[in-house]
């Protein structure tokens, strides 16, 4: 065993503990907030694992779309409706937490099972690397065309639905049809500050 | 194309030539640019410092840090100093684990992303071809330990500042990387020594800051945001939070919080001038300067020469950019929070994407100047 795997099959081991013990603390753990931070640290492992696999743009894609936006955004909702309350105790709680851990060991011991005794093609060619995206724009743009294509005016909608969203000025105000009401979003009225400066003046 | 100095394959081979084995030589060689980089952006950090101090004094017609050091050159290591001597607090009621990791989550990916910061055609830690997406996707982590430090804190004007850091790097993350993205379509690489090859050979005319002006400014204005510097520092705005998500900070944690920033800002400025100033290439193209001289490409001496001049160009450039950033500082007002999201969301993003669609159609109407 030379340098190189030695420090892969170290890497190995650190990171899959690293992810082993921050899944289950995620799941395990009774704060909330913990669970969330960890579940960051559960991606992170996650991209390292790629990133061993010499999979490096899927890795940093890991890393941008799971760390820095979907935990992110797990971690706003639950500061911004996190109100330090601690649950009444609840009656017989423990056959639920019973229950969830016969039904998770089952569902661990029959993929486990599938893992084990499914005869995989493994594929021995060597990795791509950093040619990694290169085919992967091919993937898309040939066989994978239609799904990507979708997705992307999928996202595109979304972030001009945002955009038009934020900016209410390009909806039009009146609209006859349908009842205005019915339609308005709870906030409060825009431009308070020229609102107030206008009442001044009158 | 490929002239320069291969430094680690002479390190290496004169390490063999005494007889070690190639591994253990390679291992040798492996912490040096590390630990090199690691050097280079303190040093950075603290001759930013220093400037930051010195800048502001005369923009405000004050003398400045004068006593420690010539010029008070010295200011930002006593600095130092002084946090290191400081006594680490941590508050009763703080939550002492995510209150300690919290600074450390914002100071690592700042210092890895100089894993991809190019100083020359090899002087580079390591040419991943991910290059510039390495930088987007690790600076995308500090939110986690902006509102990690914010909550930890138990304090409400950490928490919100907090927040708002965090709302405020995910906001203009999209911008920044949607005018990288204009870029990397230009230069068909994502590395960061592509992306400067592409703009080298006509100096000052090839740079892409002529063929992404937009790109240039909401980069630069992304960046700033990014860096939370002024008019973006809502984070720590003294006035309502006090100091943002580092209130309850002191001594060495506070002192990661300041480090992070002013490594941040310097490494934004780097990447501006790498992505749309050219990075290590000089103003007059210095290859064919050699040329008219009639001196060859492998003439060592030359080749030191451009070495430096790489070195010295992208300093000089990366400083350039901070005395902007500093003179902004004293310039601009602040903008509300609710302005800083609006200018993000509804004004940059858009603009942003009218470059993307503009930079391809120009790729495929004029390949020739927009790299087809």
């Amino acid at each position: 065993m030379n340098l190189a795997e030695g420090v892969q099959l170290v890497s190995f081991i650190i990171l899959t503990v690293m992810m082993l013990g921050a899944a289950l603390a995620v799941v395990l753990s009774p704060n909330i907030v913990y669970s969330a931070f960890l579940l960051g640290g559960v991606f992170s492992a996650m991209a390292g694992l790629y990133l061993l696999l010499n999979a490096s743009f899927v890795a940093a894609a890991q890393i941008l779309v799971y760390v820095g936006a979907i935990n992110v955004l797990i971690l706003f909702a639950i500061m911004l409706v996190n109100k330090r309350e601690d649950f009444a105790p609840v009656k017989y709680a423990w056959t639920r937490k019973i229950v969830t851990a016969a039904v998770c060991g089952g569902l661990f011991l029959l993929l486990g099972t599938t893992i084990i005794t499914t005869p995989w093609a493994i594929d021995s060619t060597a990795a791509a690397g950093d040619e990694a995206i290169y085919i992967l724009g091919e993937h898309f743009f040939t066989d994978f065309l239609l799904p990507f294509e979708l997705v992307s005016v999928l996202l595109l909608m979304a972030l001009i639905g945002a955009i038009v969203l934020a900016r209410r000025d390009i909806i039009p105000d009146s609209s006859n049809v349908v009842g205005q009401d019915d339609l308005k979003l709870p906030e409060k009225p825009r431009e308070l500050v020229s609102a107030g400066a206008d009442g001044e003046s009158s | 194309m490929n002239s320069g100095i291969d430094l680690q394959g002479t390190f290496i081979n004169s390490l063999q030539d005494l007889g070690l084995p190639p591994g253990i030589s390679k291992l040798f060689w492996m912490p040096l640019p590390m630990i090199l980089m690691v050097i280079g952006a303190t040093v950075g950090l603290l001759v930013l410092v220093w400037l930051e101090r010195k800048i502001s004094a005369a923009a405000q017609q004050r003398v400045g840090p004068e006593y420690a050091g010539p010029q008070g050159s010295l200011q930002a290591a006593v600095d130092g100093l002084k946090l290191i001597f400081k006594e680490d607090i941590i508050p009763a009621k703080a939550d002492s684990a995510l209150f300690t990791i919290g600074p450390i989550l914002v100071i690592l990916p700042v210092f890895i992303s100089y894993l991809v910061v190019p100083f020359g055609q090899n002087l580079i830690i390591s040419d991943v071809g991910l290059g510039i997406f390495l930088w987007i996707a690790l600076s995308s982590v500090q939110p986690i330990g902006l509102l990690m430090s914010g909550y930890a804190s138990n304090n409400k004007y950490a928490l919100l500042g907090g927040l708002r850091a965090a709302a405020q790097s995910i906001s203009y993350e999209i911008p920044l990387a949607l005018a990288v993205l204009a870029v990397v379509m230009m230069s068909n690489s994502m590395s960061t020594i592509d992306i400067v090859q592409q703009q080298s050979g006509y100096g000052i005319l090839g740079w892409n800051v002529w063929r992404q002006p937009v790109g240039f400014v909401i980069f630069w204005i992304a960046a700033l945001a990014e860096c939370e510097r002024l008019p973006f520092d809502l984070p720590e705005a003294e006035e309502e939070l006090v100091a943002g998500y580092q209130t309850e900070y002191s001594g060495m944690k506070f002192a990661l919080f300041y480090i992070a920033s002013y490594v941040n800002l310097l490494l934004s400025a780097i990447m501006v001038a790498v992505l749309y100033l050219g990075g290590w290439e000089s103003p007059i193209p210095l290859d064919r300067l050699a040329g008219w001289l009639g001196q060859p490409e492998t003439n060592p001496i030359l080749q030191v020469i451009t070495a430096s001049m790489g070195i010295l160009m992208t300093l000089f450039k990366t400083y350039l950019l901070v005395f902007l950033a500093i003179l902004m500082r004293w310039t601009l007002p602040r903008v509300r929070i609710d302005q800083l999201l609006d200018l993000g969301w509804k004004f940059l993003l858009p603009v942003a994407l009218v470059n993307l669609l503009v930079t391809a159609a120009l790729k495929i109407s004029l390949p020739f100047a927009f790299g087809g």
